[in-house]
């Protein structure tokens, strides 16, 4: 069962980028800024996660010692998202393939796959300040978008930009709203994962 | 000893990452294109390629023939209802500025259309005259065939791209060419008082 179990995480990740990759939808998320930041990157980060289930426990078992609370994993996919986050690489990623390749590359497997491993290895208040800077960055880079008078990327319009701004402004109030919510009415586990 | 091996490992990927980080703005100074292009241009002159372009009169004028000159080069497409007419309005302002040394042929102002099949050297002279050009040491012109365009937009970093309603937007600034043909420089489109007094530095040396 454990063996089928794994080969679903990889198929599923596997069948995701394919489907990302494939050059009409690849095309179609990349022709708006919006598109491709609020679909495209999020979802290759997804099929990260899912490829992360297919991981041989040996292998996981093997960095374990190497990452306490999930730390290590945790600050790769932090840098790594943050490169994602200038808009000269977007720009690059849209004209130059050699970082088109490296960005499908880099959002699962040092975005994606490492926060899945990281985040139920992750203390409670280790997720609420990383739950916390992600809202930030949110609210940054929204407003961001939205103030700016000039266009950030060459390879897009400046509507498309300010579009993105209000859809991130948007999801960050939800985003705060659900958390909020959760905290008042829900359930937090606060006992992390026993570490030995 | 986990927690120590974690820390290690935290702090290699933590500079690891730092520095793709800082690489990729070359050296925090630099997160658009618009910015980092700029600063390449001036550590790392571009040669410019001698592409061959129809001028306004009709004549055709090699970019090679136009060495051993300061060149100020636009990019635009006469269509243009906004950014463009600005850029023309500053052009046209460069040559009052720069009257002496466009006189004396030691400067020269380009206008290059990216909008090639539109822009016929009659709708490049409209251009100059809705722009108010003075006449004197101001040439638009589009690229002749082939992939001239397309060199002269990979050498100069511009980037156009469709508006959605039958027009473009594209990186508009001003670009300095030094008398050997290498793209020294690279102004904002509202600078050109700036780049003018560049042109008049570097004159005098």
């Amino acid at each position: 069962m454990i063996i089928r179990g794994q080969w679903h995480g990889a198929l599923a990740g596997a069948g995701l980028l394919a489907v990302l990759l494939a050059p009409p939808v690849r095309h179609a998320l990349e022709a708006s800024m919006t598109a491709q930041m609020l679909v495209q990157i999020p979802l290759l980060a997804v099929a990260g996660v899912l490829l992360s289930r297919s991981l041989p426990g040996r292998l996981i078992a093997a960095i374990e010692p190497w990452n306490r609370h999930g730390l290590s994993t945790l600050v790769l996919a932090m840098f790594a998202s943050a490169f994602w986050m200038l808009p000269r690489a977007l720009d690059a990623a849209a004209t130059e393939t050699l970082v088109a390749a490296a960005k499908y590359a880099s959002l699962p497997l040092l975005v994606g796959l490492p926060l899945a491993i990281a985040w139920p290895r992750m203390g409670f208040i280790v997720k609420g300040v990383f739950l916390l800077e992600c809202l930030a960055t949110l609210f940054r880079l929204g407003w961001l978008y939205l103030a700016s008078p000039e266009r950030l990327c060459n390879s897009y319009l400046l509507d498309d930009q300010q579009l993105l701004g209000r859809c991130l402004l948007v999801l960050g109030t939800a985003l705060t709203l659900a958390i909020a919510g959760r905290l008042l009415w829900g359930r937090f586990d606060v006992t992390s994962a026993p570490c030995n | 000893m986990a927690l120590l091996r974690t820390l290690c490992a935290s702090a290699v990927l933590a500079l690891a990452g730092g520095a793709a980080f800082y690489a990729g703005t070359d050296g925090l100074r630099a997160y658009t294109t618009e910015s980092a292009r700029r600063i390449a241009v001036r550590e790392h002159p571009v040669a410019i390629p001698a592409v061959a372009l129809e001028t306004d009169s009709g004549a055709r004028l090699d970019l090679g023939a136009l060495r051993g000159r300061w060149l100020l080069v636009d990019f635009i497409y006469t269509r243009c209802p906004s950014y463009c007419r600005a850029l023309g309005a500053e052009l046209a302002q460069l040559q009052d500025r720069l009257a002496g040394p466009l006189a004396r042929r030691e400067v020269a102002l380009l206008s290059i259309s990216f909008d090639a099949a539109h822009d016929s050297p009659a709708e490049l002279a409209a251009y100059l005259r809705r722009a108010r050009s003075r006449g004197a040491g101001w040439v638009a012109a589009r690229p002749l065939g082939g992939d001239g365009l397309d060199r002269l937009e990979h050498a100069f970093g511009i980037t156009v791209i469709s508006d959605g309603a039958g027009g473009y937007v594209h990186n508009a600034a001003l670009h300095l060419v030094d008398p050997r043909g290498r793209l020294v420089s690279i102004f904002d489109a509202g600078d050109g008082q700036r780049a003018a007094q560049t042109v008049l530095a570097r004159l005098e040396r």
